[in-house]
């Protein structure tokens, strides 16, 4: 559909008829903004708060068989992967061609950027994911992030970003929840149950 | 628009929930968690004031120059292959999303949470239209099932118990009867809602921020609804008022570490999704920005602040009103010390009665992320409303009244002397008869021994 023409004129008259003096954008100075002593620790207590587990692991292989100690991955049927060095995929990614047919898919194992130390939240890049919905379909999650790749905090997270690519890429801080009945924390709303994080050293 | 409304009368809307011994005490509470979660988190980061008067100077800076940011985020959105449509009022928005529903011939939409389609009624419109639309974040699907509205703009069924829930999931969803347990029902919403997530033919959600710089856009939730909404179908359609524009990518860190902190006391939600153009050459991926009385509102120097809000619920959470009244009570689809500032904005005379709404304490300005004056500006709604003569009589009467006795000495002391002896005198039926609906819930005070200026001269001189 094309949009019409006359009402974005009229929103933008109205917005140029009249002017409002302000002073320029701020930008925040680095001073002023947290720095932890040892960012790795907090991200770990940030990702704990949030719902997440940390695992530490030399190689990205490890994945596998701390994985196989989860019930609910060892009898996994469907595995997919990114990261075949830590995890197999049990789905062909590259024979899927509608999204839909992931939805019975039991784990994802994504590849995360970068780790935010204040908060917990893993960058996630959406071109690493053949399609976007696997990390929000996948009944658990897992995320692979490099240990050396963490920042204090939001500002410093979006400058490592620096110009977002086309496409998609999202902070995931833990699974998926809601506290919508009386307020009573549930994790596994409609996304992941749980959220498993290998930090690779 | 041109139907008018109903007048909203806060005080006897609210009486029904007010009165209710159980669950308004229950609903004060729960409010208050969230707030004291809310504070826990704040107190986590030492710039938490700095990252507020930031958040303040960039709203400002954007709505001052929101035409030009307007026109740089539909260059650079189009520039990466998203169609941008703006609409004027809420019924344009509407139109324009059955246009593209039409043209996509569906009949099943799932939305994600999104304040916007609420002001503009887009749900029942598209329903009209014989349009299925499912609400996937769980509060919302637990109010569109009971056919209500959100009373809150962050929870949207805080005012409903466990109970109630499991009733209506037990009607709708087939769980067993009387199952009230948060995890058993959430799980029914989930199993229920993942089929209406693959049989959704396109997405609608909200928007969190939109950047001018880069043309793209910010969907922040918990759920992760709005992502499983959105990347199953070929369509995502966004819509958003004028003002959720940020001018920079950079900007979006002073707000994302704001926002989850202040609504629920989360240092962030657990999905904050940035989404640049569609998916892919055969996906699309339309934005509907929206005006519906936002310029007529930035050109008031009094209340264009308003436009600065970035809807985390804070204030609500806060009130001492909203927590004991609950959100239906304000008749407006953002109800609380925000919605009682921005509903006026639209047709003060329906809506005159919820700048009373509030008891001035001005817990809602402490607590804003973006530093709206919020308790200021009820304040000076108050005084727009005598201008406009919008004021009941039983107000005007008696403030006129109160004016004429406090400039004539003689006749306030008079009137003391007679207001202590009848306070000694009087008995309570007569002071406590129905007509007084100020006794109700209140004793009177018990009469001084003498008055400040017998005190003063006893004493002072
Ligand atoms: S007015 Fe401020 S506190 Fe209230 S919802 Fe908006 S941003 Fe939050």
């Amino acid at each position: 559909m094309k949009p019409s023409t006359s009402s974005r004129r009229g929103v933008l008259d109205r917005l140029n008829s009249q002017s409002v003096d302000v002073p320029p954008l701020p930008d925040p100075d680095a001073s002023k903004l947290i720095q932890f002593d040892d960012p790795f620790e907090r991200f770990k207590e940030s990702l704990a708060l949030v719902g997440g587990e940390v695992h530490e692991i030399e190689h990205p292989s490890q994945a596998t068989s701390i994985l196989n100690r989860i019930e609910a991955f060892s009898s996994a049927q469907r595995v997919a992967s990114v990261l075949p060095a830590a995890v197999k995929s049990t789905v062909d990614l590259a024979m899927v061609d509608d999204p839909h047919s992931l939805a019975s898919l039991d784990w994802m194992v994504a590849s995360g950027e970068f780790m935010i130390a204040e908060n917990g939240a893993i960058w996630v890049d959406g071109s690493t994911l053949p399609h976007r919905v696997l990390i929000f379909i996948a009944q658990f999650l897992a995320i692979v992030v490099p240990r050396d790749a963490i920042v204090h905090n939001m500002h410093e997270a979006y400058d490592r970003i620096g110009a977002p690519k086309p496409g998609f890429g999202v902070f995931v801080s833990g699974p998926s929840k809601t506290a919508d009945i009386e307020q009573s924390l549930v994790l596994g709303a409609h996304g992941c149950r749980k959220l498993q994080v290998f930090v690779t050293s | 628009m041109s139907i008018p409304l109903p007048i909203v009368d806060h005080p006897t809307a609210a009486r029904k929930f007010v009165t209710d011994d159980q669950r308004s005490p229950w609903h004060d509470q729960a409010l208050w968690f969230v707030r004291s979660k809310r504070d826990k988190q704040a107190d986590t980061l030492p710039e938490w004031e700095y990252l507020r008067s930031m958040a303040s100077a960039i709203k400002t800076h954007t709505i001052a120059n929101l035409g030009n940011y307007l026109q740089e985020f539909e260059k650079n959105a189009t520039a990466q292959g998203a169609v941008v449509h703006w609409a004027a009022d809420a019924a344009e928005h509407n139109r324009i999303v059955l246009q593209i529903l039409k043209e996509h011939q569906t009949l099943r939409i799932v939305k994600s949470k999104s304040m916007l389609t609420e002001e503009c009624g887009l749900n029942h419109f598209l329903e009209d239209s014989g349009i299925e639309v499912v609400d996937t974040d769980l509060g919302e699907r637990i109010v569109q099932l009971r056919g209500e509205t959100p009373s809150h703009i962050v929870l949207p069924a805080i005012h409903i118990k466990k109970e109630e829930v499991g009733e209506t999931f037990h009607e709708h969803l087939g769980t067993d009867k009387g199952a009230s347990d948060p995890k058993y029902l959430t799980e029914a919403a989930r199993g229920h809602l993942r089929g209406k997530f693959l049989s959704g033919e396109v997405g609608v959600t909200g928007v969190n921020f939109a950047i001018a710089e880069t043309g793209g856009l910010v969907v922040c939730t918990n759920e992760g609804n709005a992502d499983l909404g959105v990347s199953l179908p070929r369509v995502h359609i966004a819509c958003m008022g004028i003002e959720k524009l940020v001018p920079r990518f950079r900007d979006l860190a002073v707000f994302t570490r704001l926002l989850a902190r202040s609504a629920t006391g989360q240092p962030i939600t657990s999905y904050t999704s940035h989404f640049h153009g569609p998916r892919d050459p055969e996906s699309e991926l339309h934005i509907v920005l929206v005006d519906n009385g936002r310029t007529r509102l930035r050109d008031s120097p009094e209340f264009r602040h308003a436009l600065h809000c970035i809807r985390c619920g804070a204030c609500m959470n806060t009130c001492p009103v909203y927590r004991r009244s609950g959100g239906h009570s304000y008749g407006a689809t953002v109800p609380g010390p925000i919605g009682s500032v921005l509903s006026p904005t639209r047709d003060p005379k329906s809506y005159k009665s919820l700048p009373y709404a509030c008891s001035l304490c001005g817990s809602c300005t402490d607590v804003c992320p973006v530093k709206i004056p919020l308790h200021h500006q009820l304040l000076a709604w108050r005084k727009e409303l005598v201008g406009k003569g919008l004021l009941p009589w039983s107000k005007t009467f008696s403030m006129k009244a109160a004016s004429f006795m406090f400039q004539r000495p003689r006749l306030f002391t008079f009137v003391g002397k007679v207001g202590r002896t009848s306070l000694r005198l009087l008995p309570h039926w007569l002071t406590h008869n129905p007509m007084n609906t100020w006794a109700k819930t209140r004793e009177l005070p018990e009469p001084p021994k003498e008055t400040f200026t017998q005190w003063h001269k006893r004493n002072r001189t």
